[in-house]
């Protein structure tokens, strides 16, 4: 336990930590996005609806669903953590600060934190359409098919739900890329090979998400 | 060439400062950032005012005494070079030219646009040194280095301790100035003796001392007169990490 909280207190060690619940939760987006591709088999969400039973029963799913909650809060409080001790340590701003020179849009920070909090926002909004009402609500009057088409065939919740995809994706293109940073893991060798699988989890699996609003609102 | 200056005038310390505009004529398109701060200072002398205070040494980009951020850039525009490699030619003339000093909470203004960078010191004085009796020259082959392993480390080892990757990081942080030693050390046979005590010393002492996380944007490594890579903070990492859990 010390040796967890002196790792806990570096700086370092902060974002260790940060790396691994953040890269955690990618691994949760594949499998997420996965089980949407469901949605569009044209059964009338049969095949949907058999999944999201299995996943809302099975023991071992209900075990890494704490896992992944206990990995999102790690992962906030770390990064808060982070960012405000960040914004301590430059008290007296410069008169002119030409950072964007240097650096790309989605690496500066104020995007970060802007992104990730409407990241989180956004997952409020997901878990109270769908998760709660499938597992606290006694008569769940839909299926889980139903609650999802009946979500996106409203244009306003489609376009909140794009729009948080959007800074998802902002999120994860300097996130991903990240993550191997602080774990050691990047080097001159790998760049590419990072850089390219990081282009499945900030194009590909938002472009993925995105194509549930669209076949509800124009295709359905 | 005529130039407007914005210039940082702190008296001490505690001193709140503030910018005050100057104007210095004919200035040589070839004579250097310091350059054009020493005319300007020889003409505030002349006046009987108190020339600005500014850090510098060798003026050839190896001793890492100076560092000015110059029109919001740490060591000016450009790429690779120190505040004293900064031509006048690549300003326009009659520009105005702001200038002020490295701005983090671990390097507090002393005067004008010196800062204390004694920071940096101690972080060194926490690990990054061997302990072990140099003595006279060693038989050249004695210990052997790998060329890549030879050529990292002394990419690594040529940082100059300025501190430009703190005045352009927007967290303040040292990262790159600490892997740049915990990088160099750590490649070679001499340095690996103790490398996790080194790592873990040196990073607990930048903790201290207030500089912020690297948050990965990577605007030191833009800003390097050296142009450290930033993969020697992914060496640092490793390091760190190796030395927690073993
Ligand atoms: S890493 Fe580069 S910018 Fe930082 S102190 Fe060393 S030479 Fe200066
Ligand atoms: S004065 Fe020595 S590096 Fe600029």
């Amino acid at each position: 336990m010390n040796k967890f909280t002196a790792l806990y207190r570096s700086s370092v060690g902060k974002k260790i930590i940060m790396s691994l619940s953040g890269l955690f939760l990618c691994t949760f987006l594949v499998v997420h996005v996965v089980i949407n591709l469901f949605l569009f088999k044209q059964d009338g969400g049969e095949t949907y609806n058999r999944y999201s039973e299995f996943m809302s029963s099975n023991p071992f799913i209900r075990t890494i669903e704490i896992v992944l909650f206990a990995g999102l809060i790690a992962h906030v409080i770390s990064g808060t953590l982070v960012w405000l001790k960040n914004r301590a340590s430059r008290p007296v701003a410069y008169e002119m600060y030409q950072l964007k020179d240097n650096t790309t849009f989605t690496s500066r920070t104020p995007m970060l934190t802007a992104s990730a909090s409407l990241v989180g926002f956004f997952l409020v909004i997901h878990l109270r359409t769908f998760w709660v009402p499938n597992r606290f609500w006694e008569t769940a009057p839909q299926s889980n098919y139903d609650l999802v088409a009946a979500a996106f065939s409203d244009p306003v919740y489609s376009l909140f739900y794009i729009v948080a995809l959007v800074f998802l994706a902002f999120h994860l293109r300097h996130g991903f890329q990240s993550g191997f940073q602080t774990l050691g893991l990047s080097d001159k060798q790998y760049k590419w090979l990072i850089d390219s699988v990081a282009v499945i989890f900030w194009l590909f699996i938002p472009l993925m998400f995105a194509a549930m609003p669209a076949y509800f609102l124009w295709f359905k | 060439m005529d130039f407007k200056l914005k210039i940082w005038r702190q008296k001490n310390r505690d001193d709140r400062g503030r910018f005050v505009d100057y104007e210095v004529k004919n200035v040589s398109p070839d004579a250097s950032f310091l350059e054009m701060l020493d005319i300007l200072n020889v003409d505030l002398v002349k006046r009987g005012e108190e020339p600005v205070a500014f850090d510098h040494d060798c003026r050839e980009g190896i001793c890492g005494s100076c560092g000015l951020v110059v029109n919001g850039r740490s060591h000016g525009p450009g790429r690779g070079i120190a505040t004293c490699e900064l031509r006048m030619r690549g300003f326009k003339g009659g520009e105005t030219i702001v200038a002020e000093p490295w701005r983090a909470k671990s390097f507090p203004i002393l005067k004008d646009l010196i800062v204390d960078r004694t920071a940096l010191d101690r972080i060194i004085a926490a690990g990054g040194y061997i302990s072990s009796k140099t003595g006279a020259v060693p038989e050249a082959n004695s210990i052997q280095v790998p060329k890549p392993a030879a050529e990292e480390a002394m990419d690594a080892a040529s940082c100059i301790g300025c501190g430009a990757c703190v005045a352009a990081c927007p967290n303040s942080s040292a990262m790159l100035f600490v892997a740049a030693k915990v990088s160099h050390l750590a490649l070679l046979p001499q340095g690996k003796v103790e490398r996790k005590e080194r790592v873990l010393k040196m990073i607990e002492q930048m903790d201290k001392e207030g500089f912020g996380n690297c948050s990965n944007n990577y605007a030191c490594e833009a800003e390097c007169p050296k142009k450290i890579s930033v993969t020697h903070i992914a060496r640092l990492n490793r390091e760190f990490i190796l030395a927690e859990i073993s």
